[in-house]
């Protein structure tokens, strides 16, 4: 064979590599985005085990978002910077055994909703009578999210209110109305907030609370000095808002110890989640940031805290960070970690992360990310998400809003924000150079994503089959009993839209089981218990959190689903106090409250 | 005679002083890329993995071997095949490892196949990564970020670039683009009404650095004359304008990858216009290793 000949064979044959090469990147592209992963249909049907009916006004809520205007300097780009603060607490505030809960508002002078569930199956509005109500004004700030927890321990749960400007306390008092108690309790003046959470870090049997800042505290957005208030990166930002660990005192006045305790960042946050992920029995925080990695706050025993994200693997990668929720996915008793970013098509591709431990856990466990291969990494601009077993199948689903501004349909805003995005700080730092909106999109009108887990590893997206249909801006979303009826419905509140409730119904002869806890030596909310109910050869662990999510509060209750099971094997609640109970096969299909034994004993179940 | 010996063997020695102390152009460009990738990821993390990065080299230096072995029946100089790999593992982001693999296959596989006259029109790398970008637009972007928030990383890397670039006889190509790049930014932020500093921020990233000193100065993937190198870029720079201002992200790349196998293919038929009338040869430019 000459040279030649042989040239004229291998160009053949390189020829039809480069051209495999060509399909096979097509192929495997429209794999990753293809129905694999998702379940569709025309009408609405029961094949996953339930269905969502969006009712919000049949159960008397008609709420509707309203956005701030800040600064006429920003005006160019004020749906964007004026993007967040629809937000979803729930908590049982009156003590009636009914779900209620509170919706923020975000346009000056408008007003939050405290939603009363009267127990017939509808909600009265009694925020103005309670209190809480008239709280987004210029001078104050605007209301960007909200966390109960009952700091004083006195069985009511309180309120905490963050905005961008002033954090507000309000003391329940006794179900009857809400008290401002902020001056006293000596919070800080102003901070631009997005995210909050109660956790007793020091388990010493009083809450206290976190506070994330997002822009820098010394932006008064409505009366900017300086348009230089923007990210000086995309990836790399540390110019953000300062964060604060407020240690309760316990006679009503909380002191910042967040420096103290080596938490120093100003990284963009937007969601915390704080429960106890490298096994020490104190909790962690877990911060979710935008423009940059994300942190993992170590709790030393309530002495300091380090971040180990580096070390553990989950704030290697830089991304834009908007949720932090955590559930036990393949009931196995470990806690991964949900955290939602930026996935546009053809723009930026970050793919959502879930974060699972390797191994056992432990002080030094390091996380992979298996969003991806279980079928969860791609949500659009994702925002919040929750774990929730929504079709009481026993194994935790996955419910994820998404979707930036809604604006021109036909119009985006996507070449213009990341052609300013690769800019130097210099450039991207000023807001001045950021190009106008006009109208335009971004990740606008985006399908929700209701990922049913089928317990060994992979999920489905469910969403238009099962009902939640809605292309709203989605930002917070929270799960919760509404109905008393054994199932999570499921609350979503929308950037400048309505307040969506999708009422679950679950295909009958699928069991379930909730606890209510109570601590006695712990904090009383039992912020930090961690429950592990043990069934057919499964165990699922599951830890009772304050914030989840983006902006977002779950019931306190924790709930679980059994599928087929007729009978629990036991239950293992580690208290936040340390201690450890245990509950021999109780009763399935029913609400046990758990009050933490303090005298030795083992505590006691009671039905509902 | 006897007095030019000692002379001879002290140039002898001299000249191997030189070659042990000057640096093979060849090698220039790979550590310059080397040294942006290693300084970038460990000052900042910007790789998405380590080991896509690593798979994106070893698949490309593979190739170029093999390909190279089966195709010429001798073994091919690794360095080109080494800034491809590397420069795929850099500019393809991904959370998948494929793009990886094939991005680099199929920019090394481009320089086998779309020959003209025995040589290779489109640039590897940039073949590579926008088919890959118009392709697979739900797993593969390009790389668009900062790689920190310092100057001074920046302007160390645009320096050595620079010097480099000049000691390769290719700054010229370069300086050139960056000059189109400034003054159609300018045009597009008239006709958009967009800050200029909004339309030039996309050169201040990394992406745009690999691009100036890595990409357009490829010099088996340029035309032969200076002036007319000059006028590709220039020309580039005004159809990556358009494209912009159809708002197309990748703009960089898919100019390109238009430009770039039409000026080749322009050029290579003046070449064989002008050999014929004067009988003449060519030979090829020398310079560094291609992307």
């Amino acid at each position: 064979m000459t040279a030649s000949q042989r040239q004229h064979i291998a160009w053949f044959a390189w020829t039809i590599v480069l051209v495999s090469c060509l399909v096979a990147i097509r192929v495997l592209d429209s794999q990753a985005t293809s129905s694999a992963h998702e379940a569709t249909g025309g009408a609405v049907d029961t094949r996953f085990g339930f269905t969502l009916e969006e009712s919000a006004k049949r159960l008397g809520v008609d709420f509707v978002h309203q956005g701030p205007t800040f600064d006429a300097r920003l005006a160019h780009i004020m749906p964007q910077v004026a993007a967040m603060g629809a937000a979803v607490a729930v908590a049982d505030f009156d003590r009636d055994g009914w779900q209620d809960f509170y919706v923020t508002n975000g346009g000056e002078g408008s007003l939050n909703r405290l939603y009363r569930n009267k127990g017939d199956g509808t909600f009265m509005d009694v925020a103005a009578q309670m209190g809480v109500a008239d709280v987004n004004q210029r001078s104050t700030g605007v209301s960007m999210g909200a966390v109960w927890g009952d700091y004083d321990n006195d069985g009511w749960d309180d309120l905490f209110l963050y905005r961008y400007g002033r954090p507000e306390l309000f003391r329940n008092e006794q179900g009857q109305r809400f008290t401002a108690v902020s001056e006293r309790a000596g919070l800080p003046k102003w901070v631009n907030a997005n995210s909050a959470t109660w956790l007793d870090y020091d388990r010493d049997g009083r809450l206290d609370l976190f506070l994330a800042g997002y822009w820098a505290d010394d932006i008064d957005l409505w009366k900017l000095e300086t348009t230089k208030i923007m990210p000086e990166s995309f990836e790399y930002a540390i110019n953000g808002g300062r964060k604060y660990l407020l240690h309760n005192r316990g006679d009503g006045t909380f002191e910042d110890k967040a420096a103290a305790l080596g938490i120093t960042s100003r990284r963009w946050t937007l969601a915390v989640v704080a429960a106890d992920l490298l096994g020490s029995g104190y909790p962690d925080l877990f911060l979710s940031n935008d423009y940059g990695v994300s942190e993992l706050f170590s709790n030393r025993q309530g002495k300091g805290f380090i971040d180990v994200a580096q070390t553990t693997g989950v704030g290697r990668t830089p991304k834009s960070g908007m949720n932090a929720a955590v559930g036990d996915v393949f009931n196995d008793g470990r806690l991964a970690i949900y955290k939602t970013n930026i996935s546009e098509t053809g723009v930026l591709v970050q793919g959502n992360d879930l974060w699972v431990p390797k191994g056992g856990g432990g002080a030094s466990v390091e996380y992979e990310n298996l969003a991806s291969s279980m079928g969860i990494e791609h949500g659009g601009w994702s925002w919040g998400a929750q774990f929730g077993d929504l079709n009481n199948d026993g194994a935790q689903d996955l419910y994820l809003v998404n979707g930036y501004v809604s604006a021109g349909e036909r119009s985006s805003y996507w070449y213009d924000f990341a052609v300013i995005a690769v800019g130097h700080s210099q450039i991207i730092g000023d807001a001045v150079n950021w190009p106008a909106m006009k109208g335009r999109s971004l990740s606008g009108y985006q399908r929700k994503r209701v990922w049913i887990n089928d317990g060994v590893g992979r999920f489905t997206d469910v969403a238009q089959v099962v009902g939640a249909r809605d292309t709203y801006d989605g930002r917070a979303v929270a799960l919760a009993d509404l109905g008393n009826r054994g199932v999570l419905d499921v609350i979503v509140a929308n950037q400048r839209g309505p307040l969506l409730i999708y009422t679950n119904t679950v295909v009958p002869g699928r069991h379930w089981i909730q606890f209510e806890l109570e601590g006695t030596l712990s904090n009383r909310s039992a912020i930090g218990a961690r429950v592990e109910l043990h069934w057919k050869n499964r165990v699922q662990v599951q830890e009772l959190t304050t914030a989840s999510g983006f902006s977002a509060q779950n019931q306190r209750r924790l709930h679980y689903g059994l599928g087929d099971a007729d009978a629990v094997d036991r239950v293992v609640i580690r208290w936040p106090s340390g201690r450890q109970q245990t509950i021999e096969r109780p009763q399935i299909d029913m609400l046990h409250h758990v009050k933490e034994p303090f005298d030795g004993a083992q505590g006691r179940s009671d039905g509902v | 005679m006897a007095s030019e010996a000692p002379a001879l063997v002290q140039e002898r020695a001299a000249e191997s002083r030189r070659r042990v102390l000057t640096l093979d152009n060849r090698y220039l460009p790979p550590l310059l890329i080397t040294s942006i990738l290693l300084g970038a990821h460990l000052s900042y993390g910007i790789l998405e993995a380590w080991y896509a990065t690593a798979l994106a080299i070893v698949t490309a230096i593979g190739a170029e071997l093999v390909m190279g072995r089966i195709t010429y029946g001798k073994w091919p100089h690794p360095a080109s095949a080494y800034i491809s790999g590397i420069s795929a593992g850099i500019l393809v982001r991904s959370t998948q490892l494929w793009p990886y693999f094939l991005v680099s296959l199929l920019s090394i596989t481009s320089k086998y196949v779309l020959r003209v006259k025995g040589r290779h029109i489109w640039n590897p790398t940039n073949f590579g990564v926008s088919a890959a970008a118009f392709l697979a637009p739900a797993t593969i972007t390009v790389l668009s970020i900062q790689w920190g928030n310092v100057v001074a990383p920046m302007a160390i890397i645009w320096l050595l670039g620079s010097v480099i670039v000049w000691r390769v006889g290719r700054a010229h190509i370069s300086a050139t683009y960056v000059a189109s790049f400034l003054l159609f930014s300018y045009v597009s932020s008239v006709i958009t009404g967009n800050s200029w500093l909004a339309t030039v921020a996309p050169i201040t990233g990394p992406m745009y650095q690999l691009f100036i000193f890595f990409m357009v100065t490829d010099p088996k993937t340029t035309v032969r004359s200076k002036f007319w190198q000059c006028v590709v870029v220039v020309l580039i720079a005004f159809v990556e304008m358009i494209l912009r201002l159809n708002e197309i992200l990748y703009a960089p790349f898919y100019a390109l990858f238009i430009v770039g196998p039409i000026a080749m293919l322009v050029d290579l038929w003046r070449g064989a216009v002008k050999n014929r009338v004067a009988g003449d040869r060519r030979s090829d430019a020398i310079g560094a290793p291609s992307l």
